[in-house]
């Protein structure tokens, strides 16, 4: 099953490398992953996606939980949680083509953020489900390049991942 | 007044109170060699090799509990512990190892013996720490500290770049250490605890099987009354070989691939498994399917990710093993309750049919050396009261099976790694911390030469430990498993051109014996423990053809054991030449 895990890291050089040494250490699988320094500048905020079986993800968060680097850990799965992940795509748009994309992208609620006569750069952001909607819906052979930033998450309502 | 990096350093493992550092100079720890030169609280071992300065830390730290501190300079210095900091990783031995670095402003220019120190040596340390500020040098010393000796222990290393030993500030050595991200657990889980022994006391087949965390968290006593309060059988792990007498009526050997037939069929047979300090490693459990189908389990342990990793556990207690077996005692006194005593006795009944089976009997009236004579012999001779280090292969499940540990700290072999080359300077570092204790390394001709530098450490600092050489001539366990498994094709297992021993300890300054005739063992052994000054080397010319029994092979069950040896068929020396 697939679990977003989210964490709060020593702002240290080497902290992400210890994360990411875990992972390929053990065989876990990393789908995704996103980190940035918080509004504590001692601290980053990094979230990560992965998969495997109920047993697999609890050793995952022990193992995680064990690196001095992680000050605090949240497996958002385990609750309501929010994510949101952000595509910045560019496709071929002359001709034709052109109506079709400007009008998915509003649909998608995406913007066009970029734009020449025959390309646009659209900004999208949403649940990673969302945008893998929208890349399926343009055509496969107008997609000049991909960049999706990975997924954050952060819990519903009160709960929050503080120290 | 302000002081050098280096002096604060030196300063820094003085009030850590550390007694020895094992270590080799280098470019970017002259700085730091210099500040040792200058003053004496502090004593440095130069080994020959720096795998062995980091073994011989692991050595020291094993025999006495205290952190094993290894100092060597960048590039090859370092990358050359990394076996020694896998082995104490593997075993959760704290050591802390300090590595000099290239100057902050080369690090990254490809520099002189530069080498990412704190991202090659990642996987297999607990923690590490680059110093960049020498204002960080004091405190970071202090953490690495606390972190290798606290928790679950493990090695950390500490990389110090040349510019931060020279460099200058106020010295201050913090009292305490708090860090927000690292906060080990002592106490366990009252409500599981009395849960815990709720289904202890309702067990009729009940089996204490207890690991290495028990000698590292310094709970022998607290297991042994535990134990002798039940009534129960116990049985250890290599790693926990010592953390309960070897000799009492209620200990069934160790359990696991080369275990007891009695400890492994109590396992695969019990209905509660209550687990200590062990982490159901693959050489214990064997095939996971079939593993104790019987038994509900309890597991006591420090580290939260060692429960349920490889075998789901019905009451998991995270905590120290020594306080949480304690609160048992006492709520089982509290309890007025006691065991089944008539499931007890069928039990021990049924123990006793397995024991008969005397599965570490083996050929006494061989013309040849027997491997388990020797190490009968060095039990007896030496009362089953010395300090036992050993190196890897068949000479190592002899000694754990053979030497009959009643304390902890005596039984000192690499487990979890399995790395030939420990043995020699591991002993190095118990000899020098217990100078009066008589130091035995247990070894074979293969793991030997790979750390036989080491002799020469040894005589510069007078260590007179005495080497039993169990010589067959193959990598006896690699050989094993060919006759097994690989249908007798000895692909490189033998020992060809072999150094006599004899001469090459004593081109070391040291003396050496030959033994080839089982009547001259307890000669050698009893002359070489008179000789209580000088490193003795006992090169025993053993059987060849002798296996290692009982053996579960690799994905059977527990009790699936090879007991009867079958006749082997070894191409002898004479066959060879």
């Amino acid at each position: 099953m697939r679990h977003t895990i989210s964490m709060l890291l020593e702002n240290e050089s080497g902290a992400l490398s210890r994360v990411a040494g875990l992972f390929s250490a053990r065989g876990y699988n990393i789908e995704s992953l996103s980190v940035a320094p918080t509004e504590d500048e001692t601290l980053s905020r990094l979230t990560l996606v992965t998969s495997g079986s109920e047993d697999v993800i609890e050793q995952i968060t022990k193992q995680l939980n064990k690196l001095v680097d992680v000050v605090k850990l949240v497996d958002l799965t385990e609750g309501q949680h929010i994510e949101r992940e952000m595509l910045l795509i560019k496709l071929k748009a002359g001709g034709a083509a052109r109506g079709k994309i400007s009008q998915l992208v509003k649909d998608y609620q995406g913007r066009i953020i970029d734009e020449t006569e025959t390309t646009y750069t659209i900004e999208l952001t949403d649940t990673s489900s969302r945008l893998d909607g929208f890349v399926k819906a343009v055509d496969h052979a107008d997609i000049i390049e991909v960049v999706r930033s990975g997924v954050s998450g952060i819990a519903r309502g009160e709960k929050s991942l503080r120290v | 007044m302000e002081l050098t990096g280096a002096d604060i350093f030196v300063r820094c493992l003085a009030d850590e109170g550390v007694e020895y550092v094992f270590g080799y100079p280098g470019g970017a720890a002259l700085h730091i060699y210099d500040a040792l030169y200058k003053q004496d609280r502090v004593k440095h071992i130069l080994v020959r090799h720096e795998q062995g300065a980091a073994h011989a830390a692991d050595g020291y730290a094993r025999a006495t509990g205290r952190p094993g501190v290894v100092l060597v300079t960048s590039g090859p210095g370092v990358t050359n512990t990394i076996t020694g900091i896998a082995t104490a990783y593997m075993d959760s031995i704290p050591l802390v190892v300090f590595s000099g670095q290239v100057a902050t402003s080369l690090i990254g220019d490809d520099a002189f013996q530069e080498v990412d120190a704190v991202g090659i040596t990642r996987p297999c340390v607990k923690h590490n720490f680059l110093v960049k500020d020498v204002k960080d040098l004091a405190a970071t010393v202090k953490k690495a500290f606390y972190i290798a000796s606290t928790g679950r222990p493990g090695p950390v290393l500490v990389d110090i770049p040349k510019d931060v030993t020279a460099h200058k500030c106020e010295y201050v050595y913090p009292k305490s250490v708090s860090m927000r991200s690292y906060a080990p657990v002592t106490e366990g889980d009252p409500g599981q605890i009395k849960k815990a022994v709720e289904l202890m006391l309702a067990a009729k087949r009940p089996m204490i099987y207890t690991g290495g965390g028990i000698v590292l968290g310094e709970a022998s006593a607290a297991l042994t009354e535990l134990v002798r309060l039940l009534g129960y059988p116990c049985t250890n792990t290599l790693m926990g070989l010592g953390s309960y007498p070897a000799t009492d009526p209620l200990f069934v050997g160790m359990l696991g691939m080369h275990g007891t037939y009695e400890a492994n069929m109590a396992m695969h047979e019990c209905d509660v498994l209550i687990a200590i300090g062990a982490r159901f490693d693959d050489r214990v459990t064997g095939d996971l399917n079939k593993f104790c189908p019987h038994a509900r389990i309890i597991h006591v342990d420090v580290d939260p990710a060692s429960i349920s990793k490889n075998v789901p556990v019905e009451i998991p207690i995270v905590g120290q093993a020594e306080s949480v077996m304690r609160e048992m005692i006492r709520l089982i006194k509290a309890s007025g309750n006691k065991p089944d005593q008539p499931a007890l006795a069928a039990w021990w009944k049924q123990m006793d049919k397995w024991r008969a089976m005397n599965c570490l009997e083996y050929d006494r009236d061989s013309k040849l050396i027997k491997p388990q004579y020797v190490l009968e012999r060095l039990y007896e001779i030496t009362d089953g009261d010395a300090y036992i280090t050993s190196d890897v292969g068949q000479h190592q499940m002899w000694a754990a099976q053979y030497y009959k540990f009643d304390k902890p700290r005596r039984w000192i072999n690499s487990g979890g790694l399995g790395t030939m080359g420990f043995g020699l300077p591991a002993a190095m570092g118990v000899k020098l911390a217990f100078p009066e204790a008589t130091v035995a390394c247990v070894t074979g001709e293969a793991s030997i030469q790979m750390c036989i530098q080491e002799l020469s450490t040894c005589k510069q600092y007078d260590l007179p430990i005495k080497i039993i050489n169990l010589n067959n001539r193959y990598m006896g366990m690699v050989r094993q498993w060919q006759e097994f498994f690989y249908d007798r094709r000895y692909s490189h297992s033998y020992m060809d051109a072999l150094p006599d021993f004899v001469k090459l300890t004593e081109a070391y300054g040291h003396v050496g014996f030959k033994i080839e005739k089982p009547g001259d063992v307890d000669g050698a052994l009893r002359e070489a423990l008179k000789l209580k000054d000088r490193l003795v080397f006992l090169d025993f010319i053993t059987d060849q053809t002798e296996n290692v029994y009982p053996m579960i092979a690799a994905g059977k069950g527990q009790h699936e054991m090879h007991l009867k040896p079958c006749k082997a068929v070894v191409p002898t020396d004479r066959e060879l030449a």
